[in-house]
């Protein structure tokens, strides 16, 4: 009998995922024991840290952009269409475009992270943002003109994609204006929701000095409520209102609502077993990435590893195997602290992040690896 | 054991820090005011972030319970 594997979306962990299945059980696939499908909404595949570097008018969104036919390995069935439908009890699947159902042995839930500014008034028409295609080219056409004023950076919410970019956002502005003699006329604001400047308490203490030394303001506790894009303020549910001439923000994100009507998790994050990555509410369902709760950050690294697991695993249960590969939280991270500057962090669920000192080798090992990521996605690095 | 009737509880039991006091927050942004929050945390940054917060944004932090594993936050919402 043929074991379905059904992997749901075409990010890096589904991506990795459906390459590192297609290694891993090649001889399974070649005799017809096996079948993995990864299904995708969008025939492209895209990586968004390229999007943190468009603002500065130093990539296009095109750089991150390739099709999924390209990267994924022929072994795997690759679907272009939009999963409406999980049946955790019958292990079956509906789709937009058919009629009707897929059945299937395992599930991998790997469906990333929506923006939803929506959740805050006025956000939408008010605020800028470089964590989406459109958002990162509407802000470069504001950033490359605004030469004077307030430029806040407003984090709302967490968890959202990449938790370093705020930081590095900010970093790299600040020593972009400075280079083009700016820096003098343009006020820089960070705010972020909790106590200190970054969830992960030793980041936020490696961060706290670098933004003093560099005149970045910081708003902490600062919860974004509103934005009036008229007045151009924001207003926090502390009390604290702001004024800027430019709004760059992190907005609210959420998973998808298929995960919440499946009954998995709320707000579209699948409940997992963090070691196993297995979902707690269905039996042969797993998630990884930014779908996955476990608490560690919505990073590509961290899908990276846990898709590795995932593959493991479900190879090992395919072969009538114990599964013993486990996610020790390893998340690895560069962190650009200027143009021409960046730290580097590893940690995991055991280990804090120790940041190393800011480096032009570490900031060109960054961009190295932005141009080596085509690798990561086709399971080669 | 208190005998406030929460109008909404957050479970965030088994979440790492932030994810505790980002759940209150969330809530209390949908929430009206008057209305009691009960936040269930396992996690011990929670007695000092929470309290903080709560202050911070002008809410009352009503009592916090101590039970066998976790602390249970009473939280009104302003």
């Amino acid at each position: 009998m043929t074991e379905h594997v059904v992997i749901v979306g075409g990010g890096t962990g589904g991506t990795v995922l459906a390459n590192d299945l297609a290694d891993r059980l090649d001889s399974e696939l070649d005799a017809g024991d096996v079948r993995v499908t990864l299904v995708n909404d969008d025939p492209d595949h895209v990586y968004k840290p390229v999007w943190l570097y468009v603002p500065f008018d130093k990539r296009e969104p095109t750089d991150g952009r390739r099709r999924l036919g390209e990267l994924v390995d022929d072994a795997v069935d690759l679907r272009i269409d939009r999963v409406t439908d999980i049946d955790t009890d019958g292990q079956r699947l509906r789709f937009r475009g058919a009629t009707s159902p897929i059945e299937y042995d395992y599930l991998v839930l790997a469906t990333g992270s929506t923006l939803e500014p929506d959740q805050i008034p006025g956000l939408a028409e008010g605020g800028h943002n470089y964590y989406s295609e459109s958002g990162a080219t509407d802000l470069r056409e504001e950033l490359l003109e605004f030469t004077e004023g307030e430029l806040v950076l407003s984090v709302i919410g967490t968890p959202h994609m990449c938790p370093a970019a705020p930081l590095e956002f900010v970093f790299m502005a600040d020593d972009w204006f400075r280079k083009r003699g700016l820096r003098e006329d343009v006020d820089i604001t960070y705010t972020y929701p909790i106590q200190r400047v970054h969830g992960n308490p030793h980041i936020a203490e490696w961060a706290q000095p670098i933004m003093e030394e560099r005149d970045i303001q910081v708003e902490t506790f600062f919860n974004a409520e509103s934005v009036d894009p008229e007045a151009e303020t924001i207003t926090s549910m502390e009390g604290t209102e702001l004024d800027y001439d430019l709004l760059v923000t992190i907005p609210p994100h959420g998973g998808v609502d298929l995960i919440e009507e499946a009954g998995l998790g709320d707000d579209g994050w699948v409940d997992v077993d963090k070691h196993t990555l297995e979902a707690e509410a269905a039996e042969n369902v797993y998630a990884l990435g930014d779908t996955a709760d476990t608490g560690v950050p919505n990073a590509g690294s961290v899908a990276h590893y846990q898709a590795g697991v995932v593959g493991q695993r479900l190879a090992s249960e395919i072969r009538g195997l114990p599964a013993t590969a486990t996610y020790d939280g390893k998340t690895l991270c560069f962190i650009e602290t200027g143009m021409d500057a960046a730290s580097f962090v590893e940690f995991d669920y055991e280990t804090p992040p120790s940041p190393a000192p800011p480096s032009e080798k570490l900031h060109w090992s960054k961009l190295a690896y932005n141009e080596s990521y085509w690798l990561t996605a086709r399971g080669l690095l | 054991m208190t005998d406030i009737e929460p109008d909404d509880t957050v479970d965030a039991r088994g979440a790492a820090c932030p994810g505790p006091l980002m759940d209150l927050i969330g809530t209390i942004r949908s929430a009206e005011s008057g209305d009691v929050i009960r936040l269930l945390s396992d996690n011990d940054q929670s007695l000092t972030d929470v309290p903080e917060w709560v202050e911070e944004a002008g809410n009352e932090l009503l009592t916090v319970e101590e039970r066998d594993d976790h602390n249970a936050f009473y939280v009104e919402k302003a």
